[in-house]
């Protein structure tokens, strides 16, 4: 490994010093592109890139799911409208997800999503899978350039892979100025093709969660298996404008449409079905052959999103920063939702501080329901209960501090608090006494340093 | 309000905005010797690509809604 020496370096370069220190540790551990050069020709290459180093920690409330994320990205300027950016980032998950189940009166057993074993939640408890773990590392790379005065375009790839999830994906983009470059037109294009193979193989959407230690739990797990894996691919359409107001003014305003086909469904997801029945059990769990029945959820194949997005950026009189954003989506699930995300950024001389504020709401799919009724379930074409496709409002506080060592050099650190409230039927009988919508509050917190 | 009636509205919507935005916007603007705060790193629309990423891949897998700023994409099981 070639760290740069200080006597290495000529005064004109000293500036530099620290960072390309730092820099060329960063790339002798992963950019054998500088392998070969002097040590005075790497402190020069150097100079051409940028990293940004952050690390994102993830805690929702009540030792649910946390996550820790670190990303690395890289970007090598060639010229000033010339890049090329790589950026590889790791996920790991933890802790415990709503399996889609209500709670109950009664404890209630479920099945591990691999077929081995089994779970248990107490009466009145939210039913949490608490195998969820997983490891998740993406990469992704993107180069964009000029084509000449009034045109540019870019190009790019990424790939992500889990244990039971991998994706791959290509995307480009021409842009048009006009106007003095004041007004930029974009068209932009994404494919991804994704494969799922999801731990105890491809439930069979509707089909009975086998009851775990019952004597034909063998039968019943492989009857409602259909495979090992599927895929999905996901076409995205972007036109977007963006347009110089004023000397301090920025706005952009984009359509974008995107297109998913395939295996849609959350293979680790159930519906409870609830005795509608009048008696002792209204409201209760219906129970099949004296266990509980649950169904695995099923969704449409294909989904159609439309979404419209405004930004506009403004540098005000003293010298603060006012970034909003407001987005419209739309789907045929029946899903559309409001997003708005404020940002004010605080200039104190060599740091800054910046409030964040950002709602979200959304309406549920029709598909949608948080529980099924015995005189009903067998009649339903599709059915999810997870509470991401249910009406839902999330608001995330958040405040980020940063502090500029010099031009090319930041630290920061953000801190945000996540809330997530879902909203529905209520429910009847026995379950009206039950939590159906947990409240969900999530801390997040990011470190990073760019330079 | 039914969803059809709903698409039909928002691209009306779009449209006229679209249009409104075009036809309005050879008035606006700088000359290339005013773009200094334009230049700046913290005046790009997304000026922090990192935070922007981690943020998109959290709702991602939280929310029903992705992408309008940039894809909305795959790339992930979580949601």
């Amino acid at each position: 490994m070639a760290v740069t020496k200080s006597d290495d370096l000529n005064p004109k370069q000293a500036g530099v010093k620290k960072e390309a220190g730092l820099k060329t540790l960063l790339a002798s551990a992963g950019c054998a592109l500088l392998a070969g050069l002097p040590t005075q020709a790497q402190a020069a290459e150097l100079d051409n890139w940028d990293f940004d180093a952050a690390t994102l920690i993830y805690a929702e409330s009540d030792s649910r799911v946390s996550a820790a994320e670190p990303v690395i990205s890289a970007t090598r300027n060639f010229d000033s409208e010339t890049k090329l950016n790589l950026k590889l980032a790791l996920d790991t998950l933890t802790g415990a997800s709503p399996n889609g189940a209500t709670a109950s009166d009664q404890a209630q057993t479920f099945a591990r999503p691999s077929g081995n074993g089994r779970y248990t939640t107490e009466a009145g408890e939210q039913p949490l899978d608490d195998t969820f773990r997983d490891t998740r590392a993406a990469f992704s790379a993107n180069w964009s350039a000029p084509i000449n005065r009034d045109w540019a375009y870019s190009a790019g790839g990424y790939l992500s892979s889990e244990h039971d999830y991998q994706s791959l994906g290509v995307n480009g983009s021409v842009s048009r100025y006009l106007n003095q470059k004041n007004t930029t037109l974009t068209f932009g294009m994404n494919l991804s093709a994704d494969s799922i193979s999801p731990e105890g193989g491809l439930p069979v959407g509707l089909s009975r969660m086998a009851v775990p230690d019952s004597a034909s739990f063998d039968a019943d797990w492989s009857a409602s298996r259909d495979g090992s894996d599927d895929d999905k691919q996901v076409v995205d359409l972007l036109f977007g404008l963006t347009q110089v107001i004023d000397r301090k003014t920025l706005m952009q305003f984009n359509y974008s449409l995107s297109s998913s086909d395939g295996y849609l469904t959350d293979p680790y997801k159930i519906v409870s079905v609830i005795d509608d029945a009048s008696g002792a059990n209204y409201g209760g769990n219906y129970q099949q052959g004296g266990s509980n029945l649950y169904l695995y959820e099923k969704r449409p194949d294909s989904r159609l999103k439309h979404a419209l997005f405004w930004q506009g950026k403004r540098q005000l009189d003293n010298g603060d920063l006012l970034d909003l954003s407001y987005r419209y989506m739309f789907d045929d699930w029946g899903i559309n939702s409001h997003t708005l995300d404020l940002k004010y950024r605080w200039n104190l001389g060599k740091h800054y501080l910046e409030p964040q504020l950002r709602w979200y709401t959304q309406s549920a799919a029709d598909f949608y329901q948080r529980y099924v009724t015995a005189s009903a379930y067998q009649q339903l074409d599709e059915v999810s209960a997870d509470y991401r496709l249910g009406d839902l409002d999330t608001t995330t506080i958040g405040l980020r501090y940063g502090y500029r060592l010099n031009q090319d050099e930041e630290l920061y650190t953000r801190v945000a608090l996540y809330q997530q409230k879902s909203s529905g039927d209520s429910g009847f009988g026995k379950l009206k006494s039950q939590e159906l919508y947990p409240d969900t509050t999530a801390t997040m917190v990011t470190f990073g340093y760019r330079f | 309000m039914n969803s059809k009636l709903q698409k039909r509205s928002a691209l009306l919507l779009a449209g006229i905005l679209g249009t409104v935005l075009l036809s309005g916007c050879s008035g606006l603007g700088v000359k290339p010797w005013e773009r200094d705060v334009l230049a700046k790193k913290e005046m790009q629309l997304i000026s922090d690509p990192v935070e922007a990423g981690l943020d998109d891949h959290i709702y991602f897998s939280k929310e029903a809604t992705s992408g309008g700023r940039g894809f909305g994409g795959g790339g992930c099981g979580c949601n």
